[in-house]
Parts: structure tokens; sequence; C-alpha cells
């Protein structure tokens, strides 16, 4: 590195930021911390960031470290006398290193007499009798004081046009003597794995955080061989599920790729969240203090964010059953917010058979029937669910009559429902798509099972008919006209019989579509697609009606409320927007996510929608304020599936891991993982009833869990109250059964209103 | 994190990145080199991390150059174009310098964009249903979309099998009938094409009975007839029957009496309609029947029987088939054919009249090649661009230039069943890639050179040669040897038009011979010749058929008036003519000048008997069922 820098030394033309970074090559020759170093360090942190970064700027992109040091040698208003100094450090720094030539050049370009640096060098060289060592230290301590003193504000001007990357990065500009990052880092190992078994699981926690801004401060400093040794000694201790994050990590080894890096932006905006007791954190910060190390301590000071509690530390299975995600777990806080799970009361609608109301889309059964299953799944009644929301939070759609129509059928279907159990496994229809070559990328059902759709890779849409009702289309305006609008079979009348066909394909995206929604009324489709708009087609017409611009990214996912009306969307720009049909520009933004939004979707009662995302945590937004009122972490992959319960108060997510997890909305806990999957799982959906959870996978398999006993526990107050959750690991005995596709992927699943399980994949020969 | 090699990654080196540099004309420093290529490195990794995303989303295992390109698109890089292949691409190295790379084959656009043999398989996209598991347990039914041989046989299908395969190889032609119609509209007997299959090839077992392979190629013609089954791999097996019949000397075909030759050129029509239908399932098939004909027709040991099965087979493959391998092979050939025609023994008669069957048959290929070559440079724009493409391309030309004949390029190396093995054992064919395709004009003339005035084509070459006068043999052998005067021999002068060859290839002719002798004027013409073109044998046969010139005289005067047009006007180009036919109605306008060979048509002559008398190349024997006439005869897509 240093040699880079030298033909620049040749330049007749001196910059002081040159100048100071040779003073700073100085310093860091000590070989030792200095103190003095230290405190100039804690003294200004944050103007010395930006300043320090002007200066980065200034230079070329093969230039030189930042250093807390630095603004003041940067301001043209310094005097030539602090030239003079400067040009003397550089050459002190030359001879040392026995660069007479440069020295010589140095020299004749500056003018500077022969023996002005004998007599400024003189004394400190002269009785060194450390060596060179301790004669860099004592110089780089004595220019320190006087650099530190000269200083003074940055030059704004500079400053006014950072990126803000660089804002982000500069935090990394301080640094410690790079050769003991090694040693502080072992220092903290060997003290963690000699505490108490009961502490060492919980600060094993810091170690990858700790790791992962070392690594990057060595690497923003420009240490790049000491941060390759770095990473080559300490990776192998991070747990396994940080895998993907460390190779990322690993790629990057020169600052100029720091810029512009998602992984490492979001590490540095989002202060890594850590759950300790408070008995181990004392325990680490004692320790901290007495070796006073204080590299270590700025970094959790500054990079970290410890949410202390009261209590008995956690063991090791209950924190990694929570960790995982790219920036630690959630806070407790993020949990606290109430959350209006129950289901809306359904409208009284006159019903020939049936007038218990229901909930419209995934309502239950007949309740005598099930009543004594449903106990501990909130109870379904006529009276208003403490849970819900007010019936008016969010405005929802009148009803019309044709939904009213669909309605009554579904309550008719419902009375002929299977019940489904361990003992009565749903049969399995498979929709096969032949001739996809690889092009299925996304697949829904509408809720009565009538209308499959696919999304492709080749940017088309195609609808078909499951039943042995073809789609028509609607007859042009013209031949409209000409029908009796009075006639009882109007709505059969305006149906053009010769469009009749088997299927439609829907032409319009220029980019792989990746997600695709019914609405409940089955008069739309929504796709969302990789040129970052969202569309909605009409399936009277089969014409696309809107395009939704506002991603301007890939849009990952996207998914009509339950309700109609309003859709939720996620994509590659990491938020989530809520729509409205009739609205060309968002409702709401959810940001928050520190990667994609991989997938979302909406509460049964259509007040909250829930995204997953790359970033491994799922959140659960208010469609009513827009906050975010749950940070679920846990998974150790992108998660890729995301299903309610009928009854709104569960939550599965699969992910890339292979793993599903169950979560308790209400109180914001995990309360179950189930294993069995060896792929990508790319489909999740609860059996009608919400006995049976049935998750696809890339693995080629529709796996049957028995959601019921899965969900069948009490949880406590302290549980509920402190979030430390006891994961029995049953997924064996809940797992009713796993059946195997013929190499097809299983990418949607969908249990129809008499709980047959209708499964969808592209034929993958 | 366990094994931490796992994380290693390509590195590009910084020499790798010199070169590159070098050859955009930009000399690079060590050091900057060394950045660049860790810069590369890097963004390479950023790239592809980003790139598996899109994979993810794509609900794929395999990351395809698409993602990558779509990675490059969103982080405002120039997407890299060209590598949207689905196969793999070819890694290569020169062997020499340590140098790897990806083979980049030039592929012309405008065939492609003109190609009418568009691949199958791109069928529509559809949603089937099936029960997969009914109450969690087992599968129901077995998917009827995936044939497979394991799957379990119903009883039904199981009696159906058994009714089928009794009635096609039993004796009652009615109940055969029956058979192989519905095998070839039956839609549910995916799950006994194994078994079909199988049975089919049982042709090497049954060699011996002309009728039952008769039976079996049926069979196969039915099978790749029927649209609701899909062949799939399983066409290679049945192209390895079919192969059979058409190549192997047969114990059936020891008795002269049996008329394996129809069975052949039924065979060879098979062949080309299975090729043409479902050569794109499996990749390779051309070239390995090339190959695999090449082979035989440059092995002397082999009997003539298989010589005439492959050029048969090349016919039958269509006239590309035939400019690549039949007539660069033609003069190593030609010296082998003519010493067996040569030789008048007693005992030589039958292999004699096989020779003379392989002529006609060679005749007739060649006949066709100058045709469709002559019509492909006279209509440059509707596929005929390959001829020329062909001819600049040089030696990858071919495979790329034949949009309509040939299937889509493959890479040679592909060919299985060693198949490259053949190429180097049968050396004395043409090599491969060696291959440039010849001008028709020296085509013509080497061809004439072989054959004389049996040649049925003619062509004029020049502008101002138009107008011959139709009696005029040494001017239209002069206006021919003007493009092709290295083979122009003065004696050709001398040669007369003549009747010509026509191999029966659509079975509708029934066996009459078509060929005809050469008449004795020729029997001085051939002496001038080169040794190495071999055309003496057209002498020794004309002089050894004389009772073939009461009928040349006789066509003498009919010929040439159905044979020349009126004058051309307008710029140069190749006209053909095609001797003696109307045009349409191919053989009926043969007949005129068959009268003395029509009688035989309708008497089953013994061959053997047959031979004695006359050098009679064609085909005697019974015909063939109408119907293989009306899909194939004249229906070889060209």
């Amino acid at each position: 590195m240093r040699c880079h820098d030298f033909p620049k030394l040749e330049l007749p033309v001196f910059s002081s930021a040159h100048a100071h970074f040779i003073c700073k090559m100085a310093a860091v020759q000590g070989g030792l911390v200095d103190a003095v170093e230290e405190k100039t360090i804690k003294s200004e942190p944050v103007a010395d960031a930006t300043a320090n970064n002007s200066a980065n700027d200034a230079r070329a992109p093969s230039s030189s470290p930042g250093s807390g040091v630095s603004p003041g040698v940067n301001k043209p208003a310094a005097g030539a006398a602090e030239d003079q100094q400067t040009l003397l450090a550089v050459l002190q720094f030359l001879r040392k290193n026995n660069l007479s030539e440069s020295v010589e050049i140095l020299r004749r370009e500056a003018g500077l007499p022969e023996d002005s640096l004998d007599q400024k060098g003189g004394d400190s060289t002269g009785t060194g009798l450390g060596g060179p060592e301790a004669d860099g230290r004592t110089d780089a301590g004595s220019l320190l004081s006087r650099v530190t003193v000269s200083s003074s504000a940055p030059s704004k001007a500079v400053a006014e046009d950072q990126p803000d990357v660089n804002v982000v990065l500069s935090a990394y500009s301080q640094q410690g003597d790079p050769a003991l990052y090694e040693v502080y880092y072992s220092g903290l190992k060997k003290f963690i794995e000699t505490v108490l078994d009961c502490h060492r699981a919980e600060l094993s926690q810091v170690f990858y955080p700790l790791f992962v801004h070392m690594y990057l401060e060595l690497v923003y400093n420009n240490h790049e061989n000491k941060a390759k040794a770095f990473f080559e000694k300490f990776s192998g201790d991070q747990e396994c599920y940080y895998q993907d994050d460390l190779r990322v990590l690993c790629s990057l080894t020169k600052k100029e790729h720091m810029r512009g890096n998602e992984t490492l932006l979001d590490f540095r905006t989002s202060k890594f969240v850590l759950r300790i007791s408070r008995d181990s954190y004392q325990l680490l910060k004692r320790h901290l203090q007495e070796r006073q190390n204080n590299q270590i301590w700025n970094i959790i000071q500054e990079h970290l964010y410890i949410d202390i509690f009261d209590g008995m530390p956690r063991s090791k299975g209950q924190i990694d059953a929570m960790s995982g995600s790219l920036a630690g777990e959630a806070k407790r806080e993020a949990n606290k917010a109430k959350v209006y799970y129950g289901l809306l009361k359904e409208p009284e609608i006159e019903l020939p058979l049936d007038d218990e109301d229901e909930e419209a889309e995934n309502e239950e059964g007949k309740p005598k029937k099930k009543k004594p299953k449903k106990d501990n799944m909130g109870s379904k009644s006529k009276k208003q669910d403490p849970n819900a929301p007010s019936q008016t939070r969010i405005p929802l759609p009148e009803l019309k009559d044709s939904d009213k129509l669909d309605k009554i059928m579904n309550m008719k279907e419902a009375t002929k429902r299977i019940r489904l159990g361990p003992d009565n496994l749903p049969s399995i229809c498979f929709y096969s798509f032949l001739n996809a070559y690889q092009g299925l990328t996304a697949v829904d059902l509408t809720d009565d099972s009538s209308l499959i759709a696919g999304g492709f890779a080749d940017s088309t849409v195609r609808v078909w008919s499951v039943t042995p009702k073809k789609l028509r289309k609607v007859k042009s305006a013209a031949d409209l006209n000409m029908i009796d609008k009075e006639s009882d079979d109007v709505l059969e009348r305006i149906m053009d019989e010769k469009t009749a066909s088997e299927s439609k394909i829907l032409y319009g995206h220029s980019g792989p579509v990746y997600g695709i929604s019914f609405s409940p009324d089955r008069n739309y489709l929504l796709s969302s697609s990789e040129d970052g708009t969202i569309r909605l087609w009409s399936l009277q017409t089969f014409t696309c009606l809107v395009g939704y611009k506002g991603h301007n990214y890939p849009v990952w996912d996207t998914q009509f409320s339950p309700h109609g009306y309003y859709f939720v969307s996620g994509g590659h720009d990491r938020v989530a927007r809520l729509w409205a049909t009739d609205h060309y520009q968002p409702l709401r933004m959810f940001s928050g996510h520190l990667a994609d939004i991989t997938c979302t979707r909406f509460h049964p009662n259509s007040n909250y929608v829930v995204t997953g995302s790359s970033d491994r945590t799922i959140r659960l937004w208010d469609v009513l304020n827009g906050n975010c009122v749950r940070i679920f972490t846990g998974h150790k992959g992108p998660i890729h599936a995301l299903a309610f319960s009928p009854n709104g108060k569960f939550l599965a997510s699969g992910a890339t891991d292979g793993r599903v997890l169950l979560w308790d909305i209400g109180h914001g806990l995990m309360v179950g993982e189930l294993k069995g999957h060896t792929d990508t799982i790319y489909s999740l959906r609860f059996s009608r009833d919400s006995e049976i959870l049935a998750s696809g996978s890339m693995d080629n398999t529709v796996r049957l869990w028995d959601a019921t006993k899965a969900f069948d526990l009490e949880t406590d107050d302290f549980t509920a109250a402190t979030g430390h959750i006891h994961l029995q690991d049953n997924s064996q005995e809940l797992l009713l059964g796993s059946y195997m596709t013929k190499s097809t992927p299983v990418i949607h699943l969908h249990f129809t209103r008499r709980n047959l399980l209708l499964a969808a994949g592209g034929y993958n020969p | 994190m366990a094994d931490r090699e796992e994380r290693r990654f390509a590195e590009v080196s910084r020499e790798s990145i010199k070169l590159m540099a070098e050859s955009a004309g930009v000399e690079l420093g060590d050091d900057v080199a060394g950045l660049l290529a860790e810069d590369v490195c890097y963004r390479l990794r950023e790239a592809t991390q980003s790139s598996s995303q899109f994979m993810r989303h794509a609900k794929r295992r395999k990351l395809t150059v698409e993602d990558f390109n779509r990675a490059l698109r969103w982080s405002n890089v120039e997407a890299i174009c060209g590598y949207g292949a689905q196969d793999a691409l070819p890694f290569r190295s020169v062997k020499d310098g340590e140098l790897y790379f990806v083979e980049d084959r030039e592929i012309n656009l405008v065939e492609l964009a003109l190609a009418t043999n568009i691949p199958k398989g791109c069928a529509e996209t559809m949603v089937r249903v099936n029960v997969s598991y009914l109450d969690g347990k087992g599968n129901l039914e077995p998917q009827g979309t995936v044939p497979s041989a394991v799957q379990s046989l119903s009883d039904d299908l199981l009696k159906y099998y058994q009714q089928i395969t009794r009635a096609i190889l039993g004796e009652d032609p009615h109940l055969m009938k029956v058979a192989l119609l519905d095998l070839q509209s039956n839609s549910k007997i995916a799950a006994l094409l194994p078994y079909f299959v199988y049975v089919i090839s049982g042709v090497k077992s049954v060699s011996h009975d002309l009728e039952q392979l008769n039976r079996l190629l049926h069979m196969v013609k039915s099978l790749v007839q029927n649209p609701y089954l899909y062949l799939g791999s399983y066409v290679r097996s049945l192209v390895s029957s079919v192969m059979y019949c058409i190549l192997e000397p047969l114990a059936a075909s020891i008795n002269p009496l049996n008329d394996h030759w129809t069975l052949r050129d039924y065979a060879a029509l098979l062949l080309s309609h299975i090729f043409w239908t479902h050569g794109d399932l499996v990749s390779g098939l051309y070239h390995q029947i090339l190959l695999s004909l090449q082979k035989v027709l440059s092995d002397p040991v082999r009997p003539l029987c298989s010589h005439y099965g492959a050029v048969v087979g090349l016919h039958a493959l269509g006239w590309k088939a035939v400019e690549r391998v039949l007539f660069p092979h033609l003069p190593a050939y030609w010296a082998n054919l003519q010493a067996v025609l040569d030789d008048y023994s007693v005992s030589n008669a039958q292999v004699k009249a096989d020779g003379h069957k392989v002529y006609g048959a060679i005749l007739v290929a060649v006949e066709r090649l100058l045709k469709m070559k002559a019509l492909s440079l006279s209509q440059p724009v509707e596929g005929g661009s390959s001829a020329q493409v062909g001819s600049t391309m040089g030696s990858t030309g071919y495979r790329v230039s034949s949009p309509g004949l040939s299937p889509p390029p493959e890479p040679l190396t592909e060919a299985a069943l060693g198949i490259a093995s053949h190429l180097q054992a049968g050396g004395s064919g043409c090599p491969w890639e060696e291959w440039t395709p010849v001008p028709l004009p020296a085509m013509y003339s080497e061809l004439y050179s072989f054959f004389g005035d049996s040649l049925a084509v003619r062509f004029s070459t020049g502008p101002g040669k138009g107008n011959y006068a139709p009696c005029n043999p040494s001017q239209v052998s002069n206006s021919r040897k003007e493009p092709s005067g290295a083979t122009s021999n003065p004696d050709t002068t001398r040669k007369m038009p003549q009747l010509t060859a026509n191999l029966n290839i659509s079975p509708r002719q029934d066996g009459s011979p078509r060929m005809d002798p050469h008449p004795p004027s020729l029997a001085a013409t051939g002496s001038g010749r080169s040794v190495a073109r071999a055309s003496s044998v057209q002498r020794s046969r004309s002089s050894s058929s004389r009772s073939g010139q009461r009928s040349t005289g006789l066509s003498r005067d009919v010929f040439p008036k159905a044979r020349f047009t009126p004058p051309q006007t307008g710029p140069p180009v190749f006209s053909f003519l095609i001797g003696g036919r109307q045009m349409g109605r191919r053989c009926q306008g043969r007949r005129p000048f068959q009268t003395t060979f029509a009688p035989s048509a309708s008497l089953p002559i013994p061959p053997r008997a047959y031979t004695h008398k006359l050098p009679v190349i064609g085909r005697v024997g019974k015909p063939v069922r109408r119907w293989t006439c009306s899909h194939y005869s004249l229906h070889l897509p060209l």
C-alpha cells in the first residue's frame, strides 16, 4: 500500500493531505496503542468523520486511509509554518524508512535547506536507542499533538456534497492499531470462553457483530492484508447461519467496494441488536474496562444495541432460535404494540341455511361442528372478537350483490367441508404446468378454486379456467349497445361467446412476473414484475387496466386484501407499499427492512400486512398508521413464504433454510419450528379450519403439519413478558405426511372451500 | 464454517487482465493490473450474489445467464448478449498455448429466421391436474402426462398390447391394418410405448423373414404418426431398428428371390420421416445417421445391398445429405462398383445385379442432388441461400447453412455412440471438418464423367449458350466444359442423350426396371477418361448391353423435344431440365422412354435371369401398398 503511494511523493505539488497521511503512517508504525491518539479519537468523533471524508474524496481512489486527526491540515488557511512542519514530518518518515532518494527529491522540490531536517529530527532520531519503532512513536506523538492543537472546523464546502454512503462509512474512520485487532478479538474470545457457562452463550452473541465491524474497520482503513488475515482467523468461529453474510463480507477487501455494498450499509445504518441479561452485560463491561479495551468498547457503543433484561441468562438454544437475521434480534419494545389480530365481524347476510356470521375469505365451517377443537384457536362467536379491530378501523369497500352471492356459495360449500385432522388428511390435487420450461415464476388460485393463473419468466401472465366453464371476454362496446339491458340473462349476454377458451394470455409486462394475486371477487388480477410495475388486469376483458409505478426495482410479490380494493406489494427497493386499486400512488409505504422484501401477505382482517425479507426478518405493519408493530427474527435465510392462520392469530413463515416457523401474533412470539424440508419453502397454507398447515417446497414435496397441535401450547406470562421461548423439537411428531411430486417444485398451495388441497408447480423434466 | 475451502472464489488473474487490456490496445503495469483484477473479481462476485436472488424468485435451482444479466442491468452495467442459450457452452482449450475459451460459433441469423424446421417442443404451456394423493394416502392413478417405463400396466393396457402385437405380427392382413390404424390414433398408449419399442427392436431377430420385418416397420410408422405419443429418447431406439433394416445384410437377402430392396426403400423412407418429424427429440441424430451411413458406404467389405441401403438412406434424408456424404465418396466408391460391374463371370451375376441396383440408386440420388442444388441456386431467397452461404462459409458452413434440411446445429463432438470414431475408422470418406461445397458446374461435370448421359438433368451454363440445337451434343458438352475445364473431356462430345435412371424410391412404380443401358457409341469414349474417375464403367456397361441400343435409338428422337426448353433470356443463371419428365408427374413422364422394358414390369422375372440379359438398374418386385407412397414418395420436405 505504501509502495503505491510513493510515486505520488515525487509529484511537484504536495497536498497537505498526503503529507498528513504519512504522518499518520508514522503513527501506525509505532506499533503500540498511543494514549494521545486514543484521546484524540474520542474527543472529536463526528466532526472528524465528515471532514475526514472530504479529505478522502479529494484524493484519488487509491488514496490513503482516513484518519481521525486530519481536518486541521486540510485547511488552506494553515500557515506556511505549518506546511513546513508537515513537510518535515514527511521527510522524517522517509528518512526513517531509508528512502533517501525520495528525501532528496522532496527536499529539492520543497526548497528546504539540507540541515532543516537534521535540525528538527535530530533530537529524536539521534537519541532513539529503542530503535525505529520507539522513534516513530515519539515522532507521531509530538506531531499529533501539534496537529490536533492546530485543528479547527472542517471545510464545510466539501462536506456538503458528501454522498450518504460516505457519512455512513466514515464511522469506521477511527482506528486503532490494525495489528492489535486480532489481539483484541482473541482476548475477548478467551475471556468469553472462560466465563461461566450460563453467560457464555449470551456473550458469544457479540462475536459476530464485533467481527464484522472490526473487519470492516480494517478494510475501510485500507489494511487489506490485515483484514484478510483477521477474516481468515476468526470467520470460522461464527455461527453457521451467518455464512451467507460472511461470504459477501469476504469478497469485500477494498474500501472502494464498501460504497454501494448494500449488505454493508445495512450493517452500518442499523445497530445490531443483542439481548443480553444484565449479569452477562456487567461481566462483559467489567472485562473490557479492566483491560482498557477501548477499541472493542467503542464498537459496542457505536454499532451495537444491547437490549438488557433482568433475569436468568438465556440458553444457547433460546438464543439460536431467535438470532440469524441481518440486524440481530428484534428489540423487545418492537413487539410490544397491541395488534388487533381478531377477525372482523361478518356483515349479516340472509342465508338460506346458516346465518352464523363468519369471516369472508377464511371463514370457519359450522361452529357446532368444530367447537371442541377450536377452543384455543380463538373462539368464534356472534359477538365482536375482543382482539378484533373496530369494523371501521380502515375503510373497507361495501359488499356488492355478487359478493354476497359468493359468500352464500361459500357458506354452502363450507357445510360440505371435510373436517381435517391427523387421522383425516386432505386429498391433494396437483396442477402441473407443462411445457413451462423453467418459466413458471408465480401461481395463484381464486378462493373458489375456479381459476388458476401463472406468472412466467417470459413476462406473460396466463389464466386458465379450472372448471369446464370457459373464459370469455365481454363484448365490445358497440356490441354491448345492442344488448337488451332489461333481459334476465344480461350478464350472460354481455359475454362474447366467440372468445371462449380454456386459457387467456395477458401481455404487458417487460420482465418476469414474480407475484400474482386474484382479487377476492375474481374480477381482477394483480401481477408484479421485474420491470418495477404492478399491473391490474381485468378478468372481464382480459386487458390491463392500470400499471402501478412506484417501485423502481423488481417487485417480488403482491397480494390483494381479503376484502379487495387494497393490495400490498414489496420488492427490491426494501419498501412495502400499500395501494388501493383506484389510486395510482401508494397509500402507505412501509420501510424498515434492510434487504429486499421477498413476500407480502394481508392479514385476514385487512388491518395488517406482513412482509418477509431477505434480511431474514418478518415485519408486521399496521395499515392504519404505517407502523411496524412486529418484528420476527429467527429465520436463517431469506423468507419466501408467509401464511396467516384463518383465525388471524398465527402466522407461519418459510424460508430458504427449509424451516417453517410459527408465530403468535398477539404475543409477538415464536411458537414453533417445523423442520423437514430440504430446500426453500415457496408456499404455505392453512386449511380452512386451521387444523392442518401445508407447506410446499423446492424439494418437490408437499408436507402436512398438525397445526392444531403445534399451536396447542400455553403461553405463560413469563414467556410473554420476557420473550424467552422454549421451543420443543417436535417436528417429527407434527409432521403428518410428506408427499412427493414428480420433479415439480411446489410453488403454490391452496385449500378449496371443502378442504381439498390443491398444489401447483411447473413440471421440470 | 467448518469448510473454509468453500469460500474460495474464482479469481481473475492479473495476467488475464493484462491480456484483455492488450487486446484492447492498452498496456498495463503490474500494479494496475493487480488492482483491476481484484476489483473485477469483486464486481463479479457482487453481480453473482445479486443474480442469485433473481434465480430464487424465479423458483429455480439453476442460475441462468438471464439472471446474471438482470443483475447487471439493475446495477447499471450493460448486459452481456449472446449467452442466452440453454445448452451448456463448450469450453475449449488451445493445445499449444494454455488458452481456454468458450467456443463461439457463428450463427447465420438470416437462416435462423427463415428456417422452416421450427423445433418441436414449443408446445403450448398448459395446466394438467391429477389427484396425487387421496386422503393423504398414496398415488391414486399414475400420472398420464409423463410416461415412464417403470409404470405398471393396467390390465386393459396389457390386453391391448397383446392384441395389437398379435394382430400386427399375425397372419390376417385385415386385422393388421386395423391394428396399425389404431396404433396410429390411440391417445392412451403412452404407457405402452416402451413395450412397443422393445417389440420393434426385435427386427434383429427376424432378419430372415421379410414379411415380419415389413410388419415391424409398419408398426414404427404407426407409432411415429401417432400424434398423442411423445417419443422422446425412444426415437433413438426406433431409428436404430430402422437403420438395421436399411443397412444390414439381412439373412433374407441371401435368397435373391426375396425382395429385400423394397424393404430397404421403405425403411429409408421411414427413416427420413422419423427424422423430419421427430429428429429434434434427440440431439445429434442427424449427424449420427449420416455418419453411420457414411461408414457403411466407405466400407468395401460390406455387401452391395448394404451400400444400396446407405445410398437410399442418404437419398431419403435429402439432397444435402447426398451432397455431403455420397458425392464426396463417389470417386472412391466408383472404383469398387465398377469392378463389380465389369466382372462378367457367371458366379458374379448375382453380385453384378446388386451392383446395378446400387448404380441406379446412386444415379437417382445425384440427379436429385443436381436438381435441388440448381433450384437452390436459382432461388436464393427461399432457403436457397443455404447454398451460397455454404459455399462462402467453408467448413462450418454446412451445419449452419441448411435451415430447411438439417437439424439445428450440433457440435460434432457431442455425437454419442462412438460416431466420431466411425469417422476416423472409415477415414476414406470426407473428413467432416474439411468439407467444402462443390460449385454446381464442377459437381455436374464430375457426375457427368461418371454417369454420362444417364443423368437426366441437363444444364445450360451460359447466357449465350441457351439456344442449343437440341440434337447438337457437342455444343452441350462444350458449354458444360467451360465452368469445369479440368474435368472436361473432348470425348464427352460424343455422348448422346440417353435414357435416364430412376431409382424407384416411391413404391408406386412397381418394379419395372427404370435404368437403361448406354448406347454403344459410348464404348469408345471412355478411353480418354482419367482412371481416377473410373468412368470406364460406363463404357463397359454399355458394351455389355447392346440390347439397349435399340431403345436408345428410339428415345433419341423423343428426348430432345422434351428436354430443352426455349432459349433463356435475361442474366446468366443456371437452369436445369429434366429429361423426359413432365414436371409433377415424374413417373408417368418417364414411361415413353422405357418402352423396351415396360413389359418386364409386369413379368415376375427372377433377377438372376434378368440380369443375364440386361444390366438392369432398378427394382424388380411387387408393389408396396399405395398408401406409403402418398405419404412419402415425393413429400420429402425439401
